[in-house]
């Protein structure tokens, strides 16, 4: 009886993701609209957006191959697994222990490596300035994550998300200077990978200014929509994710009932709408960096991740 | 000992290191004056709360003198100057941003080493506060070292005395008398090197050292 | 009859298929008959190796047999950790056998090539055997000239005649530090078989000699920086299933040496020697990636992608020295488990992808990427297993190339509890190593797999390539089925490894077999576990549950069109990114530091006809630094030494005069 409850569980924060992804999207699109005095869309455009896009044709360049046709349901299912697998309302997800913090990064790096390859597959000097600005990004943006992720998984004593957000809503844990380094190398990564200002700007299609975008060109239709989704759905992992390990308050312990769990869910949405408004905020105070600009950003983020975990290796008290 | 205070003090020590890198990061000279600001103001976080942690009401003293002359009137002189002696507001760099980062991590896990080894016996609070401001005075200098504008190394020289402020406050202890003596003391410097810098523009028309490297007749 | 002696006979029957193939000559039965003995011979090999592995045979039996040296003998022994790189060897062999089936059709001078190939293949096995210092280094050097035959196949290209010069000056420069490193094992006494090595203790500095000495000759077939120069000279200029067996397998035969004398006979380790393995390691690992990021070349860029994969194995092999010097040996079991199992997976992804290569270079004549692309329609079922090994190398879930790094990163999250300063400042570093030769890992394959296969075709070799053979397809997809497998079901393979690792640090990492849902856990369940197989399913899961949602819910039309490239499309080909326009980005960030890479661009004015060249210039800096003056020294020295041919009769008495006095001299001082 448990385990159909606890399964219950993950399937519900697999389709809770799914759903409240494209509202977030919406949210940091119109409160950004609002800081620049315009009216901007309203909340649901994103899944009107969505909708639009499935109802239309996909029209392929004719030398497309059935990679390029395959990688947005690729990149989809990688980055949907990646995302059910981050506590959102309650720790303790029946598969948490099927894939770690670790391998919730590789599952994303392996989205971003077929996405890539997508931008490669047509042939234009589009996407390959998209693909080849994309792994410059990652080849540096991996690495910080991952010293990111030995400094909390030094400091929790596992790699499981699970456990961590249970350690880290435990009060053993305090303020702590590796975790404050930790969380400020987060933001520059969670920035850097979801292709936002400073590093890429996801409104735009101008050559000068586009990464993410410049993958992406041509695609169409159902494709674009999965696309789109799975980009909102990174936000929203990134944003779940800082706010799992960063401000686990608020997060319900496995077992609870269902009163308790319609709290966390308050404090979950609650949590992501500050995220959102937080990062609208400082997407239009700053401006874009130029490309090259980028791996110094990344290589500081790298840097603050390299001297959280060599504190934490010096000693136990950072 | 562990808990709040031990905590807060690792914090604020390390948020000063953090800074540090964020001054050598930066590569405009007015985001480098905010920066040092900022790493002023957290200098007086920091001594303000060793102050109540230490119950040594004179260290109070201290914080509110770096905060009122480091954190507020020294920006803002050094901002007029530059405005008035219209310096170039871009800093050149003898090393890039990220060797300068890989050489400032390799200078943060010298001091730990050293500081952690050399006071093995001590007080932990103190050894690590230690090893922290350390870690400062050696990015102060290294930040003097790979920056050519005369500004960044006023600011770099700055940063390196915020360091050793740290060191002792952590070292339980400077009596005030000897901290007012070393706050005039760099008063009196900052007015020589605001001097300085005003003669060298006004005879250079720029404060550039390689350019004064060349008038003193360097070969190379 | 022991299994040892059984491994022997299959060993001697590849040896013996060498002057078969000599003397069936050109005639078109060679090919078949020479490939199909190996093929035969090494899946015996494999399954004798698998039986005393799993521990269905006898798992260590010995063997002395009445060759060479009279009063030494030779020496085999087949015990855990030789079983283990036997059955690596020999997979590898097998699969090269297979693919050489059809791929040997294309081979212009197949008498310079079946006759080596089956001596290099019985020289692997025999090392890996070998249970003597003699037997091993007679072994090595047996197995180092066939390859070297075999680098030679093509000698009229003269970029392979400087590649074999190189690989001929590195290997017998390898073979005379494990000489050394053997002679100071042995001791004065001359205890060469190595059950005798492994009683003695020598002494602190001769065990500082002997590690120094086994990295640098070991390393040096291997593939470790600075010692990794002949590498991707020599890989790429053999056919291509040899540039297969000498990147997947010589390789991993040279880390059985070094395994076998640092963990088994060298005794306990010393405090430092784990960081300068894990040093090298790591420096290894970067730079390995960082030359292959610039290559354009793709064989030559998959032998340097090797010397990243050595790096990792050997930041494994490090770490595992480390806990077992403090004494830490279930720490010492998960990283020697981590850099085993990377030996594994390495040979089977890099096999399946010099495959790849090589079925590219048969059907369209090019090596050169930026002369590639559009393979992918034309070429589909090789497209798709090399995307298969690209995704495995780069180290994705649910493959194989995922598991072996997770597990080093496990092992580096223990390595807190050692006590050592210098290490505790060394791991993190080299933790970041690893995460950027990953990541940078990724890139390089993005690049391989999008330039020569995406896009459009860049000549019209390009554009009239056809499929390859039966064989060659078979072997990349038993391959590529064996990354997949090796990465959904990896508890299986860790607890092979168990008895080999048990064997060298003297603990094994928890037993897999009981762990429910077919996950593995390293150290304890509430610390960390992974689940292939469950991370596989989700995934294909959520992809059929979103292409089905899709397909009920959005509209199913879809046209044909030319591509939309902004506004700009243009029909040129030249115009899609190649290799160096790839990489340009991170040759930009990492090149202008650690290659000096300078770009130039030489403009013509206005109205000038000729079109514009953009050139870039890479320098090795490690050519430069380290072998460029060793060879000036030593052509210096040859060419003052050269005098001494020219000296008339009485100068020649006169040396030997000066010989003689100057001996009775030391004779007289001597006390």
């Amino acid at each position: 009886m448990a385990v159909i409850v606890d399964l219950a569980v993950q399937g519900v924060q697999m389709l809770l993701v799914l759903l409240l992804a494209p509202l977030l999207t919406g949210l940091v699109r119109k409160v950004k609209a609002r800081l620049l005095l315009r009216q901007g869309p309203s909340l649901i455009q994103p899944y009107r957006d969505l909708a639009r896009l499935m109802r239309k044709e996909v029209v392929l360049a004719e030398n497309a191959s059935w990679l390029f046709r395959v990688i947005p349901y690729l990149i989809f299912a990688a980055t949907w697994v990646a995302a059910s697998l981050v506590p959102t309302v309650r720790t303790g997800l029946m598969f948490s222990w099927s894939a770690d913090l670790i391998a919730i990064i590789a599952l994303l790096g392996s989205a971003r490596f077929f996405l890539a390859l997508a931008g490669l597959d047509v042939g234009t000097s589009f996407g390959g300035i998209g693909s080849s600005r994309e792994v410059m990004i990652a080849s540096l943006a991996e690495p910080a994550m991952i010293m990111i992720v030995f400094t909390v998984a030094l400091i929790a004593g596992s790699t499981q998300l699970s456990t961590m957000a249970a350690f880290l809503v435990s009060s053993e844990v305090g303020l702590r200077v590796s975790l404050g380094l930790a969380l400020i190398a987060l933001i520059m990564v969670a920035i850097a990978e979801n292709a936002r200002i400073p590093v890429d700007n996801p409104a735009t299609h101008l050559e000068l200014t586009m990464v993410h975008e410049a993958m992406v060109l041509e695609y169409s239709g159902r494709h674009l929509a999965l696309i789109d989704l799975t980009a909102s759905l990174k936000l929203l992992l990134y944003v779940s994710l800082i706010a799992c390990i960063f401000t686990p308050w608020g997060l319900v312990p496995a077992g609870a009932g269902a009163g308790t769990l319609a709290v966390g869910l308050t404090a979950y949405v609650a949590k992501l709408a500050v995220g959102g408004v937080l990062l609208a905020v400082f997407e239009t105070s700053i401006a874009k960096m130029r490309v090259f600009r980028v791996p110094e950003f990344l290589g500081a983020a790298l840097m603050l991740g390299l001297l959280a975990t060599l504190l934490l290796f010096v000693s136990r008290s950072f | 000992m562990r808990g709040l205070t031990f905590d807060v003090a690792h914090l604020l020590a390390g948020s000063l290191v953090l800074v540090s890198f964020l001054q050598l990061y930066q590569d405009r000279l007015y985001a480098l004056l905010n920066m040092f600001a900022l790493h002023a103001f957290v200098l007086a976080l920091s001594v303000a709360w060793q102050a109540y942690v230490q119950n040594a009401p004179h260290l109070y003293v201290t914080a509110l003198i770096a905060l009122v002359f480091k954190a507020i009137v020294i920006p803002v002189v050094l901002h007029r100057i530059i405005v008035r002696l219209g310096i170039h507001r871009e800093i050149e760099k003898v090393v890039g941003v990220g060797m300068a980062m890989l050489l400032g991590m390799g200078l943060v896990a010298l001091s730990m080493v050293v500081m952690l080894r050399v006071t093995a016996g001590a007080d932990p609070l103190a050894r690590e506060d230690l090893a922290f401001a350390l870690a400062v005075v050696l990015l102060g200098l290294l930040m003097m070292v790979t920056r050519r504008n005369a500004v960044s190394q006023v600011v770099g020289f700055m940063s390196l005395e915020n360091g050793l402020v740290l060191a002792a406050t952590g070292a339980k202890g400077m009596p005030l008398v000897v901290e007012i003596s070393v706050a005039f003391s760099i008063l009196i410097a900052f007015i020589v090197i605001g001097i300085f810098l005003f003669r060298i523009r006004e005879r250079f028309d720029t404060v550039d050292l390689q350019a004064l490297d060349r008038f003193r007749g360097e070969r190379r | 009859m022991a299994p040892v002696l059984w491994a022997l006979a299959c060993a001697a029957a590849l040896i013996a298929s060498a002057p078969i193939a000599v003397a069936l000559g050109d005639t078109p039965q060679a090919r078949p008959a020479v490939y199909g003995i190996c093929l035969t011979a090494s899946l015996a090999l494999l399954a004798i190796a698998l039986l005393a592995l799993l521990g269905v045979s006898d798992t260590t039996s010995v063997a002395t047999l009445p060759l060479g040296i009279p009063w030494l003998g030779a020496h085999f022994r087949l015990d855990a950790l030789a079983a283990f790189f036997l059955a690596v060897v020999n997979l590898g062999a097998a699969a090269a056998s297979l693919f050489a089936l059809g791929y040997g059709r294309h081979e212009q001078a197949p008498g310079r090539v079946l006759p080596f190939y089956p001596a290099f293949l019985g020289g692997m096995s025999l090392v890996v055997l070998a249970d003597d210092a003699f037997t091993f280094l007679v072994a090595w050097e047996f197995m180092s000239l066939s390859s070297w035959a075999l680098v030679m196949a093509h000698h009229r290209v003269a970029d392979n005649v400087r590649a074999g010069y190189v690989y001929l000056i590195m290997a017998s420069f390898g073979t005379l530090a494990l000489l050394l490193t053997f002679g100071l094992l042995a001791g004065a006494d001359g205890g060469y078989a190595f059950a005798d090595i492994r009683a003695a203790h020598p002494s602190a500095m001769t065990a500082a000699s002997v590690l120094v000495l086994a990295l640098v000759g070991a390393g040096s077939k291997t593939g470790l920086v600075p010692l990794h120069v002949w590498l991707p000279l020599a890989h790429p200029a053999a056919p291509s299933h040899v540039s297969a067996l000498m990147s997947g397998v010589m390789t991993k035969v040279a880390i059985y040496g070094f395994v076998r004398i640092v963990f088994d006979l060298l005794g306990p380790p010393d405090w430092w020697c784990s960081m300068v393995v894990l040093a090298l390691g790591g420096v290894t690992a970067v730079m390995g990636v960082l030359y292959a990021l610039m290559q354009h070349d793709l064989k030559r860029l998959l032998a340097y992608h090797t010397v990243e994969n050595i790096g990792i194995i050997f930041i494994g092999l490090g770490l595992a020295l480390a806990f077992k010097h403090y004494g830490m040996s279930l720490a010492a079991a998960l990283a020697l488990t981590a850099g085993l199992l990377h030996v594994f997976n390495h040979s089977v992804f890099k096999s399946l992808l010099f495959f790849g290569a090589g079925a590219v270079l048969t059907q369209t004549g090019e090596r050169d990427m930026e002369h590639l692309g559009g393979l992918i329609h034309r070429m589909p079922q090789t497209a798709f297993v090399f995307l298969v090994g690209c995704a495995a190398i780069s180290a994705l879930p649910p493959l194989n190339g995922f598991v072996s790094e997770w597990l080093t990163f496990q092992a580096i999250l223990l390595s807190p509890q050692l006590p050592s300063w210098g290490l505790k400042f060394l791991v993190p570093a080299v933790g970041a190593l690893l995460a950027l030769s990953a990541a940078l890992a990724a890139a390089c394959f993005v690049k391989a797999f999008g330039v020569t296969f995406l896009g459009r075709p860049r000549t019209p070799a390009a554009a009239a390539a056809q499929e390859t053979d039966r064989f060659s397809l078979a072997a990349m997809f038993f391959f590529a089925a064996l990354c997949l497998v090796a990465g959904i079901l990896p508890g299986f393979f860790i607890d092979a490894l168990a008895p080999v690792v048990q064997g060298l640090v003297g603990a094994r990492m928890p037993v897999q077999r009981g762990v429910e849902w077919l996950s593995i856990v390293p150290i304890a369940e509430s610390r960390s576990s992974y689940n292939g197989l469950l991370v596989f399913v989700f995934m294909v899961a959520s992809g059929m549950l979103a292409a089905f949602a899709i397909h009920r819910l959005a509209s199913d039309r879809l046209r044909r069109a030319p591509p939309w490239d902004c506004g700009y499309p243009d029909a040129n080909p030249a115009t899609q990114y190649s290799a160096s326009s790839f990489a340009q980005p991170i040759r930009r960030v990492f090149g202008t530091v650690v290659f000096r890479a300078r770009e130039h661009v030489e403009m013509p004015p206005p109205g000038d006809g000729r079109p514009a060249r953009f050139t870039v210039d890479l320098r090795d800096v490690i050519w430069d630094a380290l072998y460029a003056p060793v060879a000036g020294g030593v052509g210096l020295a040859a060419d003052r030494l050269n005098h001494l041919q020219f000296l008339t009769i009485r100068q020649f008495l006169s040396l030997v005069f000066a010989a003689l006095v100057l001996l009775l001299m030391v004779l007289a001082i001597w006390p």
